[in-house]
């Protein structure tokens, strides 16, 4: 973060700014007396206007659909775009319950598609939905569902069509997957933007979808972004809960993401520059080796 | 059943119930709206009040918001009512009560005497025939202090929960928001991580981590990380050196069922973390967060107003005995408190309720991107919990957590605070900021911006 606007006598910059390389946390800001500087003040006023704008940014389903279609991997796979019963982003905004339900319309384009299809029943539905960051969907959605589609289906699984969902929630997947008959159904949507992540994705998996279910149902892979999870680690840790909630036939807080579990060595010591090499052998340290 | 009814001149207003005239006489909020709970005009907002200001405040003994027999939290608050503790304002009314905690009767210690008196609903019905100084007024006479390695809640202090989180649980990137707030003189309350992941190995060793910090450079406070309850508990069975049990609760049954907890649940994990030991001050080994909203957004209300349910969720709490309460006020959002007027008139709301309910309240004084809301409205709400002895607010580098996005309070919002009321940290967390030479050992609280000797080397070891 750039200081220009402030001047060396007026302004007291921490001596461990060395550090803002290992974060993207507003670290070592600096003091104008006990206070913000100006610089980084208004780089936050920025931030907030710009995320402000995300929050108010429209899906570009066009572009989704025909990126969808155009994709050589993944021509011809089907795929509908739906909206929720709210009619806009005011709306949306007030009124979850709006966003958690499907338009009467689009149930009805649903349903027309679900009877079209060959299949009764699918193991797993992909759901894409706006949420509270349209242009994070736009860019982090596609990349991995194209793999996590290849992975799913040379292990043998049946997808659902592809749907999007415009001024959706969590939630309005519960009822698309009910619809469609899918035994599980995975949820792609825009997080809340933040100041320094404006788009970010998360996803949710829920067995068994049906309307009327809770969070406890669903397990969720969070902070999908350029600075965050990969998207190939979220592919991974995404099949992993697939393939674990087939298995159990459960999701939700009985299904643990223990994808980690094999690099972690829970109670190895943590290296991190705080903390000098003799002091695992405190008192309160439980033994090692 | 009781008759809920007023007469303003030719007007005569009926509610349905104790629930019904509860919620119509809530101040506006956009979750009550939602919830279709709230009053139809503000006509009739008054007219609630009024008929609450007339209650006997045993009305709340006798009629509940949610069944005793439907509901384990309506079964805590009336089996876990202390009848001795209530006497001395048995025979008021609601409006009588508001009357007297204003008055001066109403000191310090016969505050502290009849909180574990004061059921949830009484709080939330006096609560809203109150104004913001009201609320400000009575919360600053009452005293909780709670202790692990430190005191909180002591007057004249205001402490800060130290929140370096990261995307990605990155041990040096949360280690470097660690080493800003202490040296922004943040951390007493608690250095508290939200991990972006609740893989227990991951959390045992975000856990570990902190402890081997607070080891190392001598800190007086406590550490805690913020995932489920279940999964603190195998953490601490995988051998986790754990201080906090952190827990989200609710106010009704069915809204901590979707949180996946319940009261059993909640006293195996106490019970777990006090057989660790680990407290040198005190034994209060429990954080919790709150909000308005939850159990709405759980679909768990049942017919209750939000601020009616928030205060509820009190009652779990205190009969955990914990270190801190946290309401976080602004990150729900905007469907259940819309702008930054609902927000700040809710955290104090929450702030009063607890207070004087008995519980050591600290505020997560926030807002999201998508709520009608900015950093103006986060420093009127500083400004006024500071002033009405909030316990504790967060500390998050430059008010941006880039985990959980969402705006809260920064190292900078504590520091103007804490030097235009004169506040100072915990006083051991006071006494160790001196001795490493963070803060000036004379006068108000102030930083010397000198990086000490023991984070001088530690930063070496990284060149």
């Amino acid at each position: 973060m750039s200081n220009a606007a402030d001047t060396p006598s007026l302004v007291a910059s921490n001596p461990w700014s060395t550090l803002k390389q290992f974060t993207p946390a507003r670290i070592a800001l600096g003091l104008a007396g006990s206070s913000l500087p100006t610089a980084p003040q208004l780089e936050f006023q920025l931030a907030h206007a710009r995320a402000r704008d995300a929050v108010y940014h429209e899906l570009d389903t066009n572009t989704l659909t025909t990126t969808l279609r155009r994709d050589e991997r993944l021509s011809g796979w089907p795929c509908v775009v739906l909206h929720s019963a709210a009619a806009d982003r005011l709306t949306y905004l007030k009124r979850p319950d709006q966003g958690r339900t499907l338009h009467t319309a689009s149930r009805d384009a649903l349903l027309r598609l679900k009877k079209n299809t060959a299949r009764t029943q699918f193991d797993v539905a992909f759901v894409i939905v706006d949420g509270l960051s349209a242009r994070a969907v736009e860019t982090q959605a596609l990349p991995v569902l194209k793999n996590s589609l290849e992975r799913l289906t040379h292990a043998g699984f049946t997808v659902a069509p592809i749907t999007i969902i415009t001024h959706g929630r969590v939630a309005i997947a519960d009822e698309v997957g009910e619809l469609l008959g899918a035994k599980l159904v995975v949820v792609m949507i825009g997080e809340r933007p933040g100041l320094s992540t404006p788009h970010s994705m998360g996803m949710y998996i829920t067995w068994d979808p049906k309307r009327g279910l809770t969070d406890e149902s669903r397990n969720c892979i969070s902070n999908i972004h350029a600075d965050g999870l990969s998207h190939s680690q979220a592919e991974e840790k995404l099949y992993y809960l697939i393939s674990q909630a087939h298995r159990r036939r459960l999701s939700g807080i009985d299904l643990k993401d223990e994808t980690d579990i094999r690099v972690i060595d829970a109670l190895a010591p943590n290296k991190n520059f705080l903390v000098s090499e003799s002091s695992h052998d405190s008192a309160s340290a439980p033994p090692e080796h | 059943m009781p008759l809920y009814q007023h007469t303003i001149g030719t007007q005569h207003y009926v509610f349905k119930d104790l629930k019904d005239v509860m919620a119509k006489a809530t101040p506006a909020r956009s979750g009550d709206d939602l919830a279709g709970v709230s009053a139809d005009d503000a006509e009739q907002r008054v007219a609630a009040q009024m008929t609450l200001a007339d209650l006997p405040l045993t009305t709340f003994l006798n009629d509940c918001v949610i069944p005793y027999e439907s509901d384990e939290v309506t079964r805590l608050i009336i089996d876990g009512h202390d009848r001795d503790a209530f006497q001395s304002i048995s025979h008021l009314t609601v409006g009588d009560f508001r009357n007297w905690l204003l008055s001066d009767q109403a000191n310090t210690a016969a505050l502290s005497k009849m909180a574990a008196g004061i059921t949830p609903e009484m709080a939330a019905a006096t609560s809203k025939i109150m104004r913001i100084q009201d609320l400000v007024t009575v919360s600053k006479k009452c005293s909780v202090v709670t202790q692990f390695r430190n005191t909180i809640g002591l007057p004249g202090r205001l402490a800060t929960r130290l929140q370096p989180n990261h995307p990605t649980d990155d041990p040096t990137g949360i280690a470097a928001s660690i080493v800003d707030g202490l040296l922004y003189g943040a951390g007493d309350a608690v250095i508290g991580v939200n991990p972006a992941s609740d893989n227990v190995a991951r959390v045992t060793q975000i856990v570990n981590m902190l402890d081997d910090i607070i080891h190392e450079y001598q800190i007086p406070t406590q550490s805690c990380v913020l995932t489920h309850v279940t999964s603190t508990l195998m953490a601490i069975e995988a051998g986790a050196r754990v201080d906090l049990v952190f827990q989200s609760i609710a106010g009704t049954e069915a809204a901590n069922r979707s949180f996946g907890i319940n009261c059993q649940l909640l006293t195996e994990a106490r019970e777990a973390a006090l057989s660790l030991k680990r407290g040198t001050v005190g034994q209060h080994v429990m954080y919790f967060e709150t909000g308005q909203g939850s159990a709405l957004s759980a679909q768990a209300n049942q017919g209750v107003d939000q601020q009616t349910c928030e205060a509820r969720a009190y009652a779990v709490a205190r009969q955990f005995k914990p270190l801190l309460v946290n309401t976080v006020v602004g990150f729900i959002g905007p469907e259940y408190l819309f702008n930054g007027k609902q927000i700040i008139r809710a955290g104090l709301e929450d702030h009063f309720c607890g207070k004087l309910m008995g519980l050591p309240m600290g505020c997560d004084i926030c807002y999201t991107n998508h709520a009608e809301a900015d950093q103006d409205d986060m420093d009127v709400l500083l400004t006024l919990l500071a002033n009405a002895g909030c316990h504790f607010i967060m500390g998050v580098p430059g008010a941006d957590d880039i985990m959980l996005n969402y705006q809260s309070t920064s190292f900078h919002d504590a520091l103007y605070a804490r030097r235009l009321l004169g506040l100072k940290p915990a006083p051991e967390f006071e006494a160790w900021l001196a001795s490493v030479g963070i803060a000036s050992s004379q006068g108000p609280f102030q930083l010397t911006n000198q990086l000490p000797t023991h984070f001088a080397q530690a930063l070496r070891r990284l060149t």
